[in-house]
């Protein structure tokens, strides 16, 4: 893999921080870990890939207290340590962004940096609320991010939330960083920063590890990868030593097909979605598109540009100041999405926790949910009919669960997306809206999806894809709307889209 | 994230919005009762209220912190008779001083939370059927206990002057505000600092808003959740003592039915049931509603039966508008 040359290099012998052996763990039905092993050295990138589902997560959690191990043992700077809960993992210096957000949705944003050793003033119960905005807001600025320390996180977007999560890790000046897919709801200019920050972090010497299915950022970022793959181990090596055809090879064990070329042949296609003069306060303005059918229409633009207000607006899930949403040339009026189911509009949220799914519910009711009237006569569900499709969506998705009770909480955070992307592909819809589709999910199950949406638009459904990858937008999308806070900035045909031309839009914003 | 300004202001107005309108429909019934009958807004009258908004106010004020977490006492009401019966037997069977009494009751209510959030952290049980368990068994050892009869303070003429003498009339002279009244303030004041100013508060709201989270930011969510139900059971205990002490009694089949009420008195001070949101001075506010249309109600002599009807009517509507205005948000 080329690496950037300019980043700072590690001490061949820098010392061992953390070294796992023989890790096993075993959930009901999924052994999900099987003689694990990883070395994490100080001030050094380790880079953790795998398929979805391959064990990443469940192996940092046992690092960080969340899980216990069920054999095997840690040596934590030469030392053999129990890692009893998180408070532990924190007091031994290691600190976990989750892969799925832990904040607490009513707090502020610095009350939850801080829980759980808020500074006290005057006697020990009290809290001091100015200290830790004003640390906050330190936090936040070293970070250059703009985010209120006041503001409750609940309000904030994923991305947002995101660097929260960031910022609450690094206030806990930790000497251990895991990051589980810290990209995966970032635009390109927070991911910057967040390698800023990090190469601020492994100067100091903090040792990383770092977790993503973005593969190209490795070359950039990290220094030794490690392979998972079902539970096991693979390998590790050496970043600069590979090339990344042979990392999805350890990771896949076979080789994958991810070359599929979008076609823009729908351009004369008739108009079924039309949005004309939309507005909502600051969020959306004067927002007016076509949408054809058998298109694949792309949004792209930063963090914060609007593009899931636009979506949750069609959708009929935020009210609208004004505007109108035209289907198949009718005026429609969407009030909630219930509307918008029934006019066949069908959104993919990317929040999947809060929006997508019910955690507590299996696999198989979560993928028949938003249908189940195709499913059931007098409100009786046909049991065989459910279970038929929700199989038929694990295969085609590879869903990895050991059956269909398994609750969706149990589940990798990559295969609880494709569980949300099965529940909307039951439906039938014939206008899609997908919320950045593939965050979180591993290379080949990425191309089955990519697949999928070809497959879906040559049927003559209209998707709206919202993605900030670009290459996904530049592969995926027919043609590209840009957006800058709020505003469409630009429109690119497929032909017209590259990467600096959209960045170009993106970043126009008004004086 | 340009308008983040904005955001701020709205959240304050959000917040403000729910008090300027608790308050200004307690506003709007004083007015409405004031107008109807010039019997209302007297002196005495209002004293009358507030001395009995005052042991639903207690009872209210400390369910707020259990249900902010998410969960639920039933057992208040049955907790609050248990303290009082405590205290009569200390104070009338065993002869012990007065203030023994009073401590043995508070204990009393303590212990009981205890216990309650024992089980319902420990034992994993649901806040809902761990209280309703609590609610009988208080119930019951109240009657056996005391024998089924009430227990009467007569030996100790100062224990009636806890809830009914005036400290602050002796201070200030023709200010007789009944010592009830006075705690009940005092403690809800209390109650409001610890829910904002202390780590037992933050925690309390962390718990009730992503429980998973919080236990993952390292703090032992156990712990807090036994002591939130405690500081609640100390609640009860206050509010039995004040209860018995202005009956002069205590009253073994009194109680339940008590619990309801209180968290009709929460919920109308724009407490979510589902956790994470609330305030003291909501459920305070909340508190007087509910013993403002009983008084006015009373005094325009609408039948009792009738009044209750209505009250129900004022919860229902009070929680829609509540409702309404999140859903703004
Ligand atoms: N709490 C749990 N209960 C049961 N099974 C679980 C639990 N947590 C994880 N698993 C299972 O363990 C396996 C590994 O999951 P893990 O979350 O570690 O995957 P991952 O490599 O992080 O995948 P992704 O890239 O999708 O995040 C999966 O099959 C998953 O279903
Ligand atoms: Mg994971």
């Amino acid at each position: 893999m080329p690496v950037d040359d300019n980043r700072f290099e590690v001490n061949k012998l820098s010392d061992v921080l953390v070294l796992m052996e023989g890790i096993e763990k075993t959930f009901p039905g999924v052994h999900a870990l099987r003689n694990c092993k990883f070395e994490l050295r100080s001030g050094e990138v380790h880079a953790l890939v795998g398929e979805n589902g391959a064990g990443k997560s469940t192996l940092m959690k046992i690092l960080a207290g969340v899980y216990s191990k069920d054999a095997g043992r840690i040596i934590y700077k030469g030392k053999e340590v129990e890692i009893a809960n998180t408070k532990a993992a924190q007091d031994l210096g290691i600190s976990i962004i989750f892969q799925e957000f832990n904040l607490i949705p009513h707090l502020t944003v610095a009350q939850n940096i801080f829980i759980g050793r808020e500074p006290r003033k005057g006697i020990r119960f009290i809290l001091n609320e100015k200290e830790i905005n004003e640390k906050t807001q330190q936090l936040l600025n070293m970070m250059n991010v703009d985010i209120d320390p006041r503001s409750k996180v609940s309000e904030l977007t994923v991305a947002m939330q995101q660097m929260v999560e960031i910022a609450k890790a690094l206030s806990l000046n930790s000497e251990v960083l895991i990051m589980d897919e810290p990209t995966a709801a970032l635009t390109e200019s927070e991911i910057e920063e967040l390698f800023r920050i990090i190469g601020d972090l492994k100067k100091k010497g903090v040792g990383i590890i770092y977790i993503s299915h973005r593969l190209e950022e490795l070359g950039v970022i990290s220094d030794r990868i490690t392979v998972m793959r079902d539970g096991e181990y693979i390998d590790t090596v050496a970043t600069k030593d590979v090339t990344t055809d042979q990392i999805i090879k350890m990771m896949v064990g076979r080789e994958i097909y991810v070359t599929s070329e979008a076609n823009s042949e729908s351009s004369k296609n008739e108009v079924v979605l039309e949005v004309k003069n939309l507005n909502r306060g600051k969020a959306i303005r004067d927002v007016s598109f076509k949408l054809r059918k058998g298109e694949i229409l792309g949004f792209a633009g930063l963090m914060g540009a609007g593009r899931t207000e636009v979506a949750r607006a069609i959708f009929g899930a935020d009210p609208i100041d004004s505007g109108e949403v035209y289907i198949n040339g009718n005026k429609v009026n969407i009030k909630q999405p219930i509307d918008a189911v029934k006019h066949g509009i069908g959104y993919l949220s990317e929040d999947r926790k809060q929006f997508g799914l019910m955690l507590d519910l299996d696999v198989e009711v979560n993928t028949v949910i938003a249908s189940l009237k195709n499913y059931s006569k007098f409100g009786w569900i046909n049991k065989n009919k459910t279970r038929r499709d929700a199989n038929k969506w694990i295969e085609t998705l590879k869903i990895k669960t050991p059956n269909l009770e398994q609750k969706v909480k149990n589940l990798s955070g990559g295969n609880q997306q494709k569980v949300v992307l099965g529940k909307w592909l039951t439906r039938d819809c014939n206008i899609l809206i997908f919320d950045e589709p593939t965050r979180g999910i591993d290379v080949g199950a990425k191309s089955e999806i990519y697949k999928l949406m070809n497959k879906l638009a040559a049927e003559g459904k209209s998707i709206i894809m919202i993605s900030s990858e670009l290459p996904e937008i530049l592969r995926m999308s027919h043609r590209v709307i840009v957006m800058c806070e709020g505003r469409i900035t630009g429109e690119l045909s497929y032909e017209e889209a590259t990467q600096e031309r959209i960045m170009e839009y993106a970043t126009r914003r008004l004086k | 994230m340009g308008n983040k300004g904005a955001k701020g202001r709205s959240l304050i107005r959000s917040d403000a919005t729910q008090k300027i309108m608790a308050f200004g429909s307690l506003i709007v019934l004083i007015i409405v009762f004031s107008l109807s009958s010039p019997n209302f807004f007297k002196f005495s009258n209002i004293v009358s209220i507030v001395l009995s908004t005052a042991v639903n106010g207690v009872l209210a004020v400390g369910v707020t912190f259990v249900i902010i977490t998410g969960g639920i006492d039933l057992s208040i009401g049955t907790t609050m008779t248990f303290a009082s019966v405590i205290a009569g037997v200390l104070i009338s069977f065993w002869k012990l001083p007065v203030i023994l009494g009073v401590l043995g009751g508070l204990a009393t209510g303590v212990l009981v939370g205890l216990i309650s959030g024992t089980v319902i952290s420990k034992m994993k049980l649901p806040p809902f059927i761990a209280t309703l368990g609590m609610m009988m068994i208080t119930k019951g050892l109240s009657l056996v206990i005391s024998g089924t009869k009430p227990i009467y303070f007569n030996d100790a003429k100062v224990y009636s002057k806890i809830a009914m003498g005036s400290v602050l009339g002796k201070i200030i002279p023709g200010f007789d505000i009944p010592n009830a009244v006075v705690i009940f303030l005092l403690m809800s004041v209390v109650a409001s600092l610890i829910l904002t100013k202390t780590s037992l508060g933050r925690y309390n709201f962390a718990l009730g808003s992503n429980e998973e989270a919080t236990r993952l930011s390292g703090i032992n969510v156990d712990k807090w959740k036994i002591a939130i139900y405690s500081l609640s059971g100390l609640f009860c205990g206050i509010a039995g003592i004040l209860m018995s002490s202005r009956l002069n009694s205590a009253q073994p089949a009194l109680g339940q039915g008590y619990e309801l009420e209180a968290i009709a008195a929460v919920v109308i001070g724009g407490t979510s049931l589902s956790g994470g949101e609330g305030t003291i001075l909501g459920t305070v506010i909340g508190a007087f509603i509910m013993s403002v249309l009983t008084n006015g109600l009373r005094i325009l002599s609408v039948k009792q039966e009738w009044q209750t009807v209505v009250i129900g009517i004022v919860v229902i509507f009070a929680v829609y508008a509540d409702s309404l205005r999140r859903r703004k948000k």
